[in-house]
């Protein structure tokens, strides 16, 4: 193993015989571009609502009480598609989710809530690593589309303006402190916190 | 005699039958497809917006249950959750500001008082509705206690 490493090491910090300065650095340059945009469209390819619901445990129940709500279905015709709210924007916060989300794909293997029953039991718990990561973020997701500083409250009813100008304003709440279940169906809500 | 019996109510119900089917033509007798024949299909009418003004209504008699002055679009009121209550529990009126659910809520159907809201009172919209601003279809000629009492004292005073 050792010799294998001392091996390569001793390639790669030779300079090149047979290649010019100038096809190693453009060549690497373009093969730089193909692997990043490779890269980037394969996890933007993550990030369809085709590859989402490709799977039956999603398409069967958090997408299909999606579509009764008004982020799928409203009169503006503006769609909140799953990654929208469930993966940062932000390059940097999206690789640490995708990463995170890696353990989805361990979930898929083994089955976590592959049945009707299985998800039931889980949501609670899938629920609450929600609830805590846009908590804990403040609402960034929310806040892609629904930022606090362009909202007129003239045009909120009462209840919303009032709430909105006290406590989201003085940052003693977030978003999701309030609108939980918005989305998709809530799960069992005995001692959640305003519940 | 029973022949005749039989054959009267033949009679009586083919002219019945006769009767409804010329006045729901004839637009007499309104039901849910109006006029349209049966082989086409009519424009639905627009849905009218839900009021949403927060302001309390007046009840129309005492026991009426309060009418709900807001949306409650995709409220979900089910064994797991009960978003009505989310505002209008004993706990989190403080906060909401919102009218408690009044006591009856907590009684249970021997007058004890529970802890929670009771399983017979946990279906708000059972009683509580929102209201459209669409135009009745029938003139409403309900007339409340206040107006019934008053009318009579003036008829004593006469």
């Amino acid at each position: 193993m050792k010799e294998w490493l001392k091996k390569y090491w001793k390639t790669l910090n030779r300079p090149s015989v047979h290649f010019s300065l100038g096809f190693l650095t453009l060549g690497g340059f373009i093969a730089g571009i193909i692997f990043w945009g490779g890269f980037n469209t394969a996890m933007e390819y993550t990030n369809t609502q085709q590859f989402c619901t490709g799977c039956h445990e999603m398409r069967d129940n958090v997408y299909a009480e999606l579509k009764e709500t008004i982020h799928y279905s409203n009169r503006s015709g503006v769609r909140a598609k799953c990654s929208d709210c469930h993966v940062p924007h932000d390059w940097t916060y999206k690789m640490a989710r995708k990463m995170a989300a890696s353990k989805e794909v361990w979930g898929k293997i083994f089955g976590t809530i592959n049945t009707r029953e299985k998800f039931l039991e889980n949501r609670r718990r899938l629920a609450e690593h929600e609830w805590s990561r846009l908590k804990a973020n403040n609402s960034r997701e929310c806040r892609n589309c629904h930022e606090f500083d362009y909202m007129d409250f003239t045009r909120q009813s009462k209840r919303a303006s009032e709430m909105h100008s006290t406590a989201l304003a003085s940052g003693e709440k977030t978003c999701i402190d309030c609108h939980k279940g918005i989305a998709h169906e809530l799960p069992d809500m005995s001692g959640v916190e305003g519940w | 005699m029973k022949q005749l019996i039989l054959l009267a109510s033949i009679v009586l119900s083919m002219s019945l039958g006769m009767n409804t089917q010329a006045d729901i033509d004839q637009g007499h007798i309104a039901n849910a497809r109006g006029n349209t024949s049966v082989a086409s299909s009519s424009k639905p009418p627009a849905m009218p917006p839900v009021v949403n003004t927060d302001i309390k209504q007046k009840r129309d008699y005492p026991m009426q249950p309060p009418l709900i002055p807001h949306k409650t679009d995709h409220y979900q009121v089910d064994a797991n959750a009960n978003k009505c209550m989310a505002c209008h529990s004993r706990r989190q009126t403080e906060e909401s500001q919102a009218p408690m659910v009044s006591v009856t809520h907590y009684m249970d159907r021997d007058g004890n008082f529970l802890a929670e809201v009771s399983p017979r009172r946990y279906f708000c919209n059972q009683c509580h509705v929102t209201q459209t601003n669409a135009k009745p279809l029938m003139e409403n000629t309900f007339v409340d206690m206040d107006t019934l009492l008053e009318q009579s004292l003036k008829e004593k005073s006469q």
